[in-house]
């Protein structure tokens, strides 16, 4: 029961063979065979949002999926985000509203923004709020994160590359 | 926080899913979006052998009108559930309530069906399923059976489901274009399972005066419950504060709400009332724009 299967994984573009036992969380895979530990881990069991990431585009939390099941699908982390040097919009926002202080739960927030910004490109303090309410800060008390959502979502309106 | 180790089969139709299941009984696990099941799964609280995923039944992901009832696919994720233009016309109470579960990156994955399934008491999906008076689709090997869902969700987190059968789809009567309805719901902290939730219908004569009225409440019970007494209570009442006061505070009595240290039977009750007032003038104000 449980032998570990061969899987391939295609993330941040990149096909990746491996072999993982089907119980192997996401996080887990993406972290110890993948070396891609801007992926935080929090909970593990969904709460805290550190773990987030995106499949085919949408933010799932990476700790409440098994490698095993992301066969055929896109997976997006943190460390695809910034082109080189260039940070995101969002990232370059909270950059400069100091919206994070430790940085342990900033990769879950940048995930879930940078696919709720896609979709919802004008939210109100209030959307920010209740989609930020998925990801759990201990230091900042969340307002400079606010602010550097709105910021970004605005300098992304404003044009491309801002 | 890992779980423990289960064989995985990822079935390309329902019909290899219903397979598998048959074969494995109650060693195997339906999973879809593992919003519930994951953690469980992590803590340890479910150890199935056999974990049967269910995240390619594309087939499930649907939303279809057939004339007055929409028939929603049980791998429809909340977020399509919540933002999908149909249903926030034919079922805005569904679109209000999905709109609500856990948080954004949560309703992405979560879905109708594993939501029913679970049956959590505090649950959005289950207690608009039995307000609006849904029907459940169960399909195993042998083959389909519909379920109300009010018989469907038995008890916390229990439900009439064999372990050889899936939920297909849940059927929704359409709301009518003149009813007002309203969601509301109060939890300590934003997008936390609530204390107390409601969901509430209501529909006007051309008086003005209250015809037809449904109240659920979620979290006062093991099952979400159809308050019918102050169903009728309101019938002939006009929509306004007075009458949003005396049917809160019948809401209010008509429950028998466990009391636990943390949420004392009073508080429950007064969540009960405040919540239920806020509900029916909200949905008194949506009532009647269009008839």
């Amino acid at each position: 029961m449980s032998t570990p299967v061969p899987i391939s994984l295609v993330v941040n573009g990149e096909a990746h063979d491996l072999v993982v036992p089907p119980r192997k969380l996401l996080s887990d895979v993406l972290r110890e065979d993948l070396n891609l530990t801007g992926t935080h881990v929090g909970c593990e069991h969904g709460v805290c949002g550190a773990c987030t990431i995106l499949i085919d585009g949408r933010p799932a939390r990476a700790c409440l999926t098994y490698a095993v099941q992301l066969e055929g699908h896109e997976l997006t982390t943190i460390e695809a985000v910034a082109e080189g040097d260039t940070l995101s919009p969002l990232q370059q926002a909270l950059h400069e509203e100091h919206g994070l202080q430790c940085g342990f739960c900033t990769a879950g927030i940048v995930m879930t923004f940078e696919a709720y910004l896609r979709e919802n490109p004008a939210p109100s303090e209030a959307e920010v709020r209740d989609v930020l309410s998925g990801n759990l800060c201990r230091c900042t008390g969340y307002q400079n994160i606010v602010t550097a959502v709105l910021k970004a979502a605005e300098a992304m309106r404003g044009g491309r590359g801002a | 926080m890992k779980p423990a180790p289960f064989t995985y089969h990822r079935p390309a139709s329902v019909r290899e899913a219903l397979e598998l299941l048959a074969r494995y009984g109650a060693d195997a696990k339906p999973v879809s979006g593992g919003q519930s099941l994951g953690p469980m799964l992590n803590m340890r609280l479910a150890r199935p052998a056999h974990l049967v995923d269910l995240n390619d039944l594309l087939e499930l992901d649907y939303v279809r009108n057939t004339g007055g009832v929409i028939e929603i696919g049980g791998l429809t994720r909340h977020h399509r559930v919540a933002s999908a233009p149909e249903i926030g016309r034919d079922l805005p109470l569904l679109a209000e309530a999905a709109a609500t579960i856990g948080h954004y990156a949560i309703r992405q994955r979560g879905t109708l069906g594993g939501s029913l399934v679970h049956a959590d008491p505090a649950a959005q999906l289950p207690l608009v399923a039995v307000t609006l008076g849904a029907e459940v689709v169960l399909r195993s090997a042998k083959g389909e059976r519909s379920v109300p869902a009010d018989e469907f969700v038995q008890s916390i987190m229990t439900v009439d489901l064999a372990d050889d059968e899936i939920v297909t789809a849940v059927r929704f009567p359409q709301q009518l274009a003149d009813e007002g309805s309203a969601f509301d719901l109060f939890s300590r902290r934003h997008g936390d399972f609530a204390i107390v939730s409601v969901a509430l219908t209501l529909r006007l004569d051309p008086a003005g005066a209250i015809c037809a009225l449904r109240l659920g409440l979620g979290g006062v019970g093991p099952v979400p419950q159809r308050q019918t007494g102050v169903e009728q209570e309101a019938i002939g009442c006009l929509p306004d504060a007075e009458t949003a006061a005396r049917l809160a505070r019948a809401a209010a009595a008509a429950i028998t709400p466990e009391d636990h240290p943390q949420v004392p039977a009073a508080y429950r009750r007064e969540l009960v009332e405040t919540l239920t007032a806020r509900a029916f003038l909200r949905a008194a104000k949506r009532a009647g724009v269009t008839a």
